[in-house]
C-alpha cells in the first residue's frame, strides 16, 4: 500500500481518537478514575471487590445518578435545581404514606412521579415565564418543601410498608432493580439528547438562548418541560430512594441536593449552560459511591470521609478546567 | 426628581411594604413581638447570618456566590476548640481560627480568578471540603467549659445592646460605605455588571474578586466565634445551611443573583424580614419548620411582584 495514504489513515484515525477524547473527554476521566480507584481499592482489600459489595455500592447510589439525569438536563438549559433533595425527600414520603393507607402499590409508585412533574413544571412557568432566575425560585421551593414536609410529618418514620412495595430490592438475575432503572435511564436519555431535535433543543436553550429561539426553539415552554423532566426522574430516584430500606424515614436526606448537582458537574455538565452528557453524570454519581465505600476498605477514618470527597472533587474540577484550557 | 408609579415599585420599596405589614400582622399576635428586650433579643440571635449576609452581598454583586460559608464557620468553631485545648491563650486562638477562616476564603478566590472555576462549583467543592477538615479535626467531639469572659461576646451586653448587634450595626456601616461609596465598591459594580468591559476599563478584576471571597472567609469565620461564644460549645455541624439563609437574605434584599446590582441597606431590610417573620411566626405558635416554608414563599413573592411591577422593560 501506499505509505502517504497509509501514514493519512494513521493520521485521520488518530484525529478521531483525539476528537472522541475532545468531546468525550470528561466522561473518559471519571471513567478512568473510578477504574483507577476500584484497583487500588481492590488490591488492598479484596472484599471491595465482593459482590455484595459492589451489588450494594451500585445499588444503593443509583437514585442519585437517576436524580443527575434530570439535574444534567437543567444545568444543560442553563438553569439550576437546588430543590431536589427535598422534593425527592417529599415524594418518597407521600409514596410511603400512599402504601401504608392501602393504596394499590402501582398507585403508590406512579402519583409521587407525577406529583413531580407537576411540582417542578410549575418552577418551570416561574422562571420561563415570571423570570425569576432559577436559582431564587429553588431556593424557595427547598424551603417550602423541606419544612413543609417536615411540619406535616414531624420526621415520623413510615413504617409497615406492605410487603409488595420494595421496588428497589426486587432482583433480576441477581441484580438490583436501581441498577437496571439507573442504566436504562441513562442510555434513554442520552440518547434522547443525543439524536432528537428535542433534546438537542436543550443544548440549543442553554447554550444561546436567542439563537435558539432564532432558529425557531419555542424557549419558554421548553424550560417548563425540562423541569418536568427533571420533577420526572426525581419521582423515579424517589420512589428508589424510599423502597431501599424496610422503612421511610420521612426527612429531606441532607446535602443531597449537593451531591446531585456535584454529580452532573463532576460528570462534565458545564455550570454555564450548553454542554455536558447524562452519562457522565451517571458514572460520577457512581464514582462518589466508589470513593466512600472504598474509604472505608482503605481504612480512612469515617471522620475523613467528607474531606477526602471534597479534595476530590476539587482535583478533578482543576483536571478539567486544565484540559479544556489546552482544547481552548 | 418626580417621583414615579414605577419608581415607588422599586424592590427596597416592595420589601419594606412587605416588612410593615408583616410586623403589624405580627405585633397584632402577640404583646411580647414589640418589646425591647425581644427585639434585642432577635438581634442578638440574627447577628452571626447577618455578618455573613453582608459579605455575601458583595459576592453577589460580582456575579459569584460562596456556598462554602456554613462550612468555613464549622471549620472555624472547630479550630477555636482545638487551638485553646493545644494551649494557645483563648483571644489569640479565636484569632488565629478566624484567620484560618480567612485563608479559606482566599483559596476560594485563587482557584476561582486562577484556575477559571465558576464560584458555585469551586464553593460546592470547598463546602465539602471544609466541612470534612472541621468533622476530621474535631472526630464528632464538642469542646465545652470556655473561661467565663470569652462568653461576653456572645451572651454579654455593651452598654445595654448584646455586644455581637454592636458588631453587626459597624459592620452594616462599613459595608454599606464601601459598598456605595467607595472605588472598591464601584469596582465591586462593575465586574458584576460585566467583567470584560471592567477588566479593559483598569479594573483589577481579579485582585477585587480575591479580596472579596477572602473578607467573605474571614467573615463567616468571625460569625463562628460569635456563635461558639453565644451557645457555649463547638460541634463540626454548626452553620449548616447558612449559606442557603444569607442568599435568601441577600436575594430577597433586591439583589440580582446575576451581578452587578444590589445594596447594602436591602440585604439589611431582608435580614429584618427573615428574622421577623422567624421571631412573630414563632410568638404567635407557628413551629420552626412552618416558618421555614412562608420565609420561601415570601422571597418567590417579593421577586415575583418587583418582577411584575417593578421594572422597566426587560433587565
Amino acid at each position: 500500500m501506499d505509505t502517504a495514504l497509509e501514514t493519512g489513515m494513521v493520521v485521520r484515525r488518530t484525529r478521531r481518537l483525539g476528537r472522541f477524547v475532545d468531546a468525550y473527554g470528561q466522561e473518559l476521566v471519571v471513567t478512568a478514575a473510578l477504574l483507577v480507584l476500584m484497583a487500588v481499592a481492590g488490591t488492598v482489600n479484596r472484599r471491595f471487590l465482593s459482590e455484595t459489595n459492589l451489588t450494594s455500592l451500585f445499588s444503593g447510589n443509583a437514585y442519585v445518578a437517576v436524580a443527575a439525569i434530570g439535574m444534567s438536563m437543567v444545568i444543560i438549559s442553563g438553569n439550576i435545581d437546588v430543590s431536589v433533595g427535598s422534593l425527592i425527600g417529599v415524594l418518597a414520603t407521600i409514596s410511603g404514606t400512599l402504601a401504608v393507607k392501602g393504596y394499590p402499590i402501582w398507585f403508590a409508585w406512579l402519583f409521587p412521579v407525577l406529583v413531580g412533574v407537576v411540582v417542578d413544571a410549575f418552577i418551570g412557568v416561574l422562571v420561563a415565564y415570571a423570570r425569576i432566575p432559577a436559582i431564587v425560585v429553588t431556593l424557595g421551593f427547598l424551603s417550602i418543601l423541606k419544612g413543609g414536609l417536615i411540619s406535616a410529618t414531624q420526621g415520623a418514620w413510615i413504617a409497615n410498608l406492605p410487603p409488595g412495595f420494595f421496588i428497589a430490592q426486587f432482583r433480576v438475575l441477581g441484580v438490583p432493580s436501581p441498577v437496571y432503572f439507573a442504566a436504562v435511564l441513562t442510555i434513554l436519555a442520552a440518547l434522547w439528547m443525543r439524536y432528537s431535535a428535542l433534546g438537542r433543543a436543550i443544548y440549543a436553550v442553554g447554550g444561546n438562548g436567542d439563537a435558539a429561539r432564532a432558529v425557531g426553539i419555542r424557549t419558554k415552554p421548553m424550560v417548563v418541560f425540562i423541569f418536568a423532566l427533571n420533577g420526572f426522574f426525581a419521582g423515579i430516584a424517589a420512589i428508589l430512594f424510599g423502597t431501599q430500606l424496610q422503612v421511610i424515614q420521612s426527612t429531606v436526606p441532607p446535602n443531597l441536593e449537593l451531591n446531585v448537582i456535584t454529580a452532573s458537574v463532576i460528570g462534565g455538565v458545564s455550570i454555564l449552560g450548553g454542554t455536558g452528557t447524562v452519562v457522565g453524570s451517571s458514572l460520577a454519581a457512581v464514582l462518589f459511591a466508589a470513593i466512600s465505600s472504598s474509604l472505608i476498605f482503605l481504612n480512612v477514618s469515617a471522620y475523613w470521609l467528607r474531606a477526602v470527597l471534597g479534595l476530590m472533587i476539587l482535583a478533578t474540577v482543576l483536571a478539567d478546567m486544565a484540559r479544556r484550557r489546552r482544547i481552548g | 426628581m418626580r417621583l414615579s408609579f414605577r419608581s415607588l415599585l422599586r424592590h427596597e420599596a416592595v420589601l419594606a411594604v412587605l416588612m410593615i405589614v408583616a410586623l403589624l400582622v405580627l405585633a397584632h399576635q402577640s404583646d411580647r413581638f414589640f418589646t425591647t428586650a425581644n427585639i434585642l433579643n432577635q438581634g442578638r440571635l440574627v447577628s452571626e447570618l447577618g455578618l455573613v449576609a453582608l459579605t455575601m452581598t458583595f459576592v453577589i454583586v460580582t456575579g459569584g456566590i460562596d456556598l462554602s460559608v456554613g462550612s468555613i464557620l464549622g471549620l472555624v468553631a472547630i479550630l477555636i476548640g482545638v487551638f485553646w485545648k493545644a494551649g494557645i491563650l483563648l483571644p489569640l486562638a479565636v484569632l488565629l481560627a478566624v484567620c484560618v477562616g480567612g485563608l479559606a476564603g482566599f483559596v476560594n478566590g485563587l482557584i476561582i480568578t486562577r484556575f477559571r472555576v465558576p464560584p458555585l462549583i469551586t464553593t460546592l467543592a470547598t463546602l465539602a471540603l471544609y466541612r470534612g477538615l472541621a468533622e476530621g479535626i474535631s472526630e464528632s467531639r464538642s469542646v465545652r467549659g470556655y473561661p467565663e469572659y470569652f462568653y461576653v461576646l456572645g451572651q454579654g451586653e455593651v452598654g445595654g445592646m448584646p455586644t455581637q448587634l454592636w458588631l453587626l450595626l459597624a459592620a452594616m456601616i462599613v459595608a454599606g460605605v464601601v459598598l456605595g461609596r467607595t472605588t472598591f465598591g464601584r469596582a465591586t459594580y462593575a465586574v458584576g455588571a460585566n467583567e470584560t468591559a471592567a477588566r479593559f476599563s483598569g479594573v483589577a478584576v481579579d485582585r477585587t474578586k480575591v479580596l472579596i471571597y477572602t473578607a467573605s472567609g474571614l467573615v463567616a469565620g468571625l460569625a463562628g466565634a460569635i456563635l461558639v461564644s453565644r451557645v457555649s460549645t463547638t460541634r463540626s455541624d454548626m452553620g449548616m445551611g447558612l449559606e442557603l439563609d444569607a442568599i435568601t437574605a441577600v436575594v430577597l434584599g433586591g439583589t440580582s443573583i446575576f451581578g452587578g446590582r444590589g445594596t447594602v441597606a436591602g440585604t439589611v431590610l431582608g435580614l429584618v424580614l427573615i428574622q421577623a417573620l422567624r421571631n412573630g411566626l414563632a410568638l404567635a405558635g407557628v413551629k420552626g419548620d412552618g416558618t421555614i416554608v412562608v420565609i420561601g414563599f415570601v422571597l418567590i413573592l417579593a421577586i415575583l411582584v418587583t418582577n411584575i411591577f417593578g421594572r422597566d422593560g426587560d433587565g
